[in-house]
Formats: structure tokens, sequence, C-alpha cells
């Protein structure tokens, strides 16, 4: 599998030769870090939020790092990180698998994962995955976002997180059902395509029994940066 | 080797026309000038960096003899030609001859011809040459050609040519970035419209609301949006990071053809960029085109030619008036241009012209039918709002292409993430100028323009035909033959001897300009016994073309899309057996 490739590619470090045709043909190990959004809530805690993911690999095959999650002062108050497996299934869709680590301020969760991500009709950028861990819960995190170009720089970037779940998990402060949704609107403008400053809107509540846990609906403003390298 | 450094202007305008000097204008002042051209039976040329500085800043390019375009070599049709190839890179090199037929052995393509030329050897190539015309020459090594190993070849001919001239210039177009080709690969590997500055915006939609409603403009949106396809995908890297150049200047030093009033001028037009197709014209000046890729074809005058990479045209132009015309050659995107002079006096420039506004793809370069959707939505065609087209559809020119029936061996096909898009209903458009040229009140240079100079009655009837889809993924940046990339493909066989019809169907959005090594593509543009004679075809988006190949050159052959970040995956090995 090219997967032990990657492993030992990464291993091996990422330096990248000039001379591809000979070396590989037109499939160059490759590497991509993004940081969709890095970003200062204009709250009174000043929440740092990021969410980013990191791959390195091929055409067909990748290895996927996701992260996305908030901090105060106070450390990090949640985080969700997946490791996975990504291969790609048609032309605009990769299936992935892999481990998920939950973490709150103060406790933390591992989860198996299934998901698929890729582009659907009308340029929506998707992720749907599906969580299952040791106490019987079985989660399903969506993502969504759109890209709409004002000009060639100025973009304007709505997205949107679902989560669900099918059992409480009161220690992860999670709730059976709908769980938790997030909505954002985030305008930035590419300086360069890797550097994108913005400012935005973000809409974040919560639902159910997560909302007797920690009961959340608020809107925040937030001024960050998007890059990638 | 004789060695003539720095032909200022032009030579002698001799009696004959094939005497008449090939000259390369030169300005001592620039960096990147001093181009030589080199005559005789044996050359001897030398691959290595060169500092370089295109665009105010400094990089360094990979040269052949010191100079971007390398030396113009001049051959003469029947001699034995030897060319010793130094490697002084770090890295293996290769020199490919286009459009030349030669041994196998003597290609030059790394893997296929031969291993390559190491760092610090010699090669030596030895051949006959058996043709005449306007060719090139360039690295076929990793991605070489893009940081400056490209230059031309002229072969004078052993009969003189039918057609007159004074002067003959050699204007070979190029693209020039300071960033790394792996660079620009890797770009966009991760983001695919990474140098695309002309996309799609709220507004544009706006304007098409405003113009036919938005149940309308929705509706001619619908199938861009549902197959994820984007109608302003014109080219894959542009001025962003590119400078266009013309015999090696930049716009803004321009390079300078002289001329003297009333004479007739002979332009040698080579397109050896790595990904720009130029859309090329002299404002003010007919263009009687006399060659198409070296071979000389019935004179056709035009006002424009779009020029795909790596091929080449001869025209013959007569500058009527004492003044500065506009060498323009805009890249296909309109993101930028390539521009000279053709002047009678050094001190005197032309300004360029405006460069035309980009046109979207359209339906048509989906490969829709036209002539059923025409009435089913006649607002869906439009597409753009900018592409007006007839209520009727004309009638279709080509079906004497369509329907001639060959033995068709299959080859392997494979749907799905390298074969995204299929073009429902293909069609021969050999009249159609293309994307950006199509009604813009000048006369374009198209495929079914060119005709042969000479009969074509006498070839033999082709034996059997293959299908080749040309194939990718635009998203994930994979571009692949038959949807299977170069990678994972089997050799194509070629039988000795047999006369073989290829017919191309072109299922992405881009102009794919394919290149077949070792053997004449001889073209169908609508006269069975004017089949014109190429080494390299654009293939237009959603459309198909044939043309001949009489398989009379044994060994292993390159078979590929001469954009040079499509042919790691567009490409075959071509075997004759």
């Amino acid at each position: 599998m090219k997967l032990k490739k990657i492993l030992y590619a990464l291993c091996i470090a990422t330096s990248f030769t000039p001379g591809l045709f000979a070396a590989g043909g037109d499939d160059p190990l490759r590497t991509m870090l993004l940081m969709d959004k890095f970003e200062l809530y204009g709250n009174e805690e000043h929440t740092r939020r990021w969410e980013g993911s990191f791959y390195i690999g091929y055409d067909l095959d990748k290895l996927y790092l996701y992260s996305d999650g908030e901090a105060t002062s106070e450390g990090i108050q949640n985080a969700q990180n997946e490791l996975v497996y990504s291969r790609a299934i048609a032309p605009f869709w990769d299936l992935q698998a892999g481990l998920v680590y939950d973490k709150t301020d103060t406790h933390s969760r591992s989860w198996g994962e299934v998901a698929v991500a890729g582009l659907a009709p009308y340029w929506f950028e998707t992720r749907a995955a599906l969580l299952f861990n040791s106490k019987g819960n079985v989660g399903l995190r969506l993502d969504a976002e759109y890209e709409m170009l004002f000009t060639q720089r100025l973009i304007l970037t709505p997205s949107l997180e679902a989560d669900l779940y099918t059992k409480d998990d009161p220690v992860m402060q999670l709730g059976s059902g709908l769980s938790s949704i997030e909505a954002g609107l985030r305008l930035r403008y590419e300086i360069r395509r890797e550097f994108a400053p913005y400012i935005g809107v973000n809409w974040e509540k919560t639902f159910g029994k997560t909302r007797a846990y920690a009961p959340v609906d608020e809107v925040n403003a937030v001024v960050g940066v998007r890059f990638w390298f | 080797m004789q060695r003539r450094t720095f032909v200022k202007g032009v030579a002698t305008a001799a009696a004959g026309a094939i005497l008449s000097d090939i000259a390369v204008a030169a300005e001592p002042t620039a960096k990147h000038d001093g181009r030589s051209v080199l005559r005789g039976k044996e050359f001897h040329l030398t691959i290595d960096y060169t500092p370089v500085n295109f665009t105010g800043s400094q990089a360094v390019a990979t040269t052949i003899n010191g100079q971007i375009p390398g030396p113009t070599l001049v051959w003469q049709e029947g001699d034995t030609v030897t060319m010793h190839v130094t490697n002084k890179l770090k890295h293996s090199s290769s020199i490919h001859w286009h459009g030349i037929i030669l041994p196998a052995p003597m290609d030059g393509v790394p893997g296929i011809s031969y291993p390559s030329i190491a760092p610090g050897e010699t090669f030596t190539y030895r051949f006959k040459v058996r043709q005449h015309g306007t060719y090139w020459y360039h690295s076929h090594s990793a991605f070489q050609e893009q940081t400056g190993m490209y230059g031309p070849i002229v072969i004078l001919p052993k009969r003189k040519e039918p057609f007159r001239y004074d002067r003959d210039y050699v204007v070979m177009l190029s693209d020039w970035s300071d960033e790394k080709p792996e660079a620009i690969y890797r770009k966009l590997k991760r983001q695919s419209d990474y140098y695309n500055f002309n996309q799609r915006t709220v507004g544009d939609f706006m304007d098409e609301v405003k113009e036919k409603g938005l149940l309308e403009a929705w509706n001619a949106r619908k199938m861009w949006n549902q197959m994820r396809m984007s109608d302003r995908d014109l080219s894959d890297v542009t001025a962003y990071t590119y400078t266009y150049l013309m015999n090696g200047h930049p716009p803004a030093s321009q390079f300078k053809a002289l001329f003297k009033k009333a004479e007739k001028i002979r332009m040698r037009f080579i397109n050896g960029a790595a990904m720009t197709i130029f859309d090329l014209r002299i404002p003010g000046l007919k263009m009687t085109v006399v060659a198409a890729d070296g071979n000389h074809v019935k004179p056709v005058t035009v006002d424009e030619i779009r020029i795909g990479v790596a091929e080449t045209y001869d025209v013959i132009v007569e500058p009527a008036e004492e003044r500065a015309y506009a060498i323009f050659a805009q890249s296909i995107e309109r993101s930028g241009y390539a521009l000279g002079s053709l002047t009678p006096s050094k001190t005197l420039l032309a300004t360029a012209p405006a460069m035309d506004k980009p046109q979207p793809l359209t339906m048509i370069d989906m490969g829709m039918d036209m002539a059923s959707m025409g009435k089913q939505e006649s607002g869906g065609m439009k597409c753009g709002g900018s592409m007006k087209m007839n209520k009727k559809p004309k009638p279709y020119r080509w079906s004497m292409l369509e329907n001639r029936h060959y033995p068709i061996t299959p080859l392997p096909m494979k749907h799905g993430i390298s074969w995204v898009m299929h073009a429902p209903n293909p069609k021969y458009r050999l009249d159609d100028p293309g994307v950006g040229l199509r009604n813009n009140g000048r006369r374009v240079l198209t495929y079914a323009d060119l005709k042969n100079r000479y009969s074509t009655a006498g070839h033999p009837k082709p034996d059997r035909e293959i299908i080749l889809h040309l194939t990718g993924n635009m998203e994930r940046y994979i571009w692949s033959i038959n949807g299977i990339k170069y990678a994972d493909a089997a050799p194509l066989e070629f039988r000795y001897g047999e006369r073989l019809r290829i017919t191309f169907i072109n299922d992405t959005m881009m102009n794919h300009p394919m290149h077949l090594h070792g053997m004449w593509s001889d073209l169908e543009t609508g006269d069975e016994n004017r089949l014109v004679r190429k080494h390299t075809v654009i293939v237009q988006p959603g459309s198909k073309i044939s043309y001949r190949v009489t398989v009379d050159a044994k060994g292993a052959w390159a078979y590929h899309c001469h954009l040079l970040y499509h042919m790691g995956g567009m490409f075959r090995k071509v075997v004759v057996v």
C-alpha cells in the first residue's frame, strides 16, 4: 500500500528534488498545512480558535491530521484532533479512516472514525465523519463550507458545522441527539493565495442534553488569518 | 563549428529568397541578448546554469550555450548533422529535436530513447536531415524546459521554396517564471486554480441575473456547478507568475525585427512555452501562412493565429507603412502577452494593443450537442453571457470525417478519478477558432484553413483506428489518457508499416497540444487529398480531431500533451512492433 510509502517518506523527512519525471512521474510526494481558521473572538475570554489540517501524500493516498479547538488564557478549553488515512474513491471524494482524540480542559476521549470528505456539487467543501468509541457512543460530525468571490481576492466563506451523538457523555459534556451547531461567515482578503487576513462572525449553540452540560448560545465577532503552505 | 554570434537586424536581402539570412535582432545592453546562430554540420551545445534577470529580480536558468532561447541551429536538408551536447548541470538532462524525423535513439527522451545525459557527460547526436522548415529543440528532462532550455531549428530546403521573401526572422515565444517549476507544480497539485485570477465572481452572476433573470441565470450555471467545472479554467499557469518572452525579450525590452518598406518578411513563429498557448497577430498587417509545423501549406491570409505549445507557423508579411508594427502574442487566458516590434528603425518601437477580454468556456467546449440544445433552451447555451450564438446552429460541416469507418482497436480505459468529465457529444470543430477568438471580428486561422501544399492523394488509406480520450481531474490536478495516467499505462503498440488513424476526444475543459514523436501526424482538415502534415495538434476542449500516421519509424517513441505540467500524466510510450 501507499500508506507504507507515505509513512516511510514521513520518517525520512520531506525534501523535494528536481527531476520529478525521472524520480516518480507526475505524482510527487507533497505536504500541505492549511490553517483555515486562526482567530480571536471578540468575547470576554478572548477565545482563541483554530481549525486546520495537515497532509502528506500523493494524488490518491494521503495521511491527514485535523485539528479544531478553542483556547483561552486558562489553556485549551476543547479540541478535536484526528489522524486519518485518506484514499480517493471518486473524482471528488476521499474515504478516510483513523482515530480521533477529543480533549476538554479536564478530560479526554478517543474515538475510531470513518469519514467522507470532498467537493459536493455546487462547490460545497464538505466532510461527514462517523465516530464510535468504547463507551458505545456513536457520533456524526458534519462540516460544510462555501466560497463566494466578490473579487479575485475578496472572498466570503459561509460555513456550517453540526455534531450529533447517540448517547450522553457527561464527562465530555456531550448529549445525545443534536448536540451543537456552529455557523460562520468570514470575509477574507487574499494578499497572496497562501495568506489571507479576515474578519467575520461566528454563531455557536448547544442543544438538548449538551445544553444542560454546557449552555452555549453566542455570537462572536472574529478576526483572524487563513494561511497555508 | 561555424559560429555567427550576434547578427544585428538582418544581413543581405539576397536575390534568391532561400539565401536570405536567418536574423536574430539583438540589443547589446540587455543581459539575455547576444543569441547566436549556429550553422554547419557539427554543433557543440553546452547545458549549464546561467544567471538571468527577466523580471527585475535575479534568477538562475538552465540554458543551452548560455542563452535563452538557445542558439538558432541552421541545418541543411540532406546533410548529416552532429550535435555534441555536454551537460554541466547537477542533474541529468537531455535534448529532444522537436518534429524531426530521425532514428529512435537520437530522439532525446530519457527512459524511452536513451537513459539521458548524466551530469558531466557529453552525448553525441548524429542523424540525416530529411526535411526542411521551422522546428525547435528542448530539454525533455524534468521541468528544464520551463527554466530556459529551448531553441529554434531552421532547416534550409534542398529545393527552392514556392514563395519569396526578403528577410527571414525566427520569433520564438516562451514563458518565464522566477518560481521554480517544481514549486509551480506543487502549487497546482494543492490548489489547481492557484494562478487563475479571472474566476467567476458574485458580480458576474448578478450581471447575468440582470441580463436574463434569476431562473435562467441559475439554469445556465447549473451544469457547471453540478459538474464542479469552471468556465474560466483557460490556463493553469498565468502572468501571475509568468513573464512572456519573445526571442528571450520580456515586453519591456521588446524583440526588434527590422524591415525596409515594401519588403516581404518571413517570420518563423515557434511556441516554445511550457504552458502558454498564444494568440498571435501583428495589428495592421495581414499574415500569409505558408508553413505549419515546418511543412508547406497552401498560403492562407489571416489576421490572427492561435499557436499551441510546440507548434510552429511560418508567415509572410508585407509592411506597407514606414512605422513600427507590434508583434503581439497574448496568452489564451489574457493575463499577459509577449511583445516585439517589426520596425524600420531600432529606436522606433510599437506599443502593445489592448488585450482582448477573456471569453469564458461555453457548452460547446463541454462537448454538448448544440443542435438539440438549441431547441430546448436557447438561453442556456449563452452560458456566461458573452458567447452569442445564432438561434439556428450552423449545419455540421464535418460529417464526412464522422462517416469514415476503419477497424477500431479497443484500448484499456478507466473511468473514475482521473476521468471526470465525458464530452457527451464531441464534434469535429476544425473551423472553430476556439475559446477567446470566436466572433472577435478578425480573420483567425483555424485548422480548417490548413491544406497541404502538395497532394496527399497517393497516401495509403488507414488500416485501422485508435481512439484516445484526453482525460483528467482538474480539482486534483491529475491528467491522463483514456483515464489512465502514464505511470499506470501499458505502451501503445503501433505496427511497423501500417497507416493508423488516431482520433482524439477531449474530455477536459482545456486545450491540449498533442505531440507524437518520430512520425508525422497527417491531420484531416476536410480535404482527403490535402492532409496537412503536423507534429503537434491542438485538441480543443469537448472536441474531436483525427489524423493519420504512417508508422515508418521503428523503436520506442514518446506521445504526449506538450503542456509541461500535464505531460507527466497525459503521456504514452509508443512501441513500434
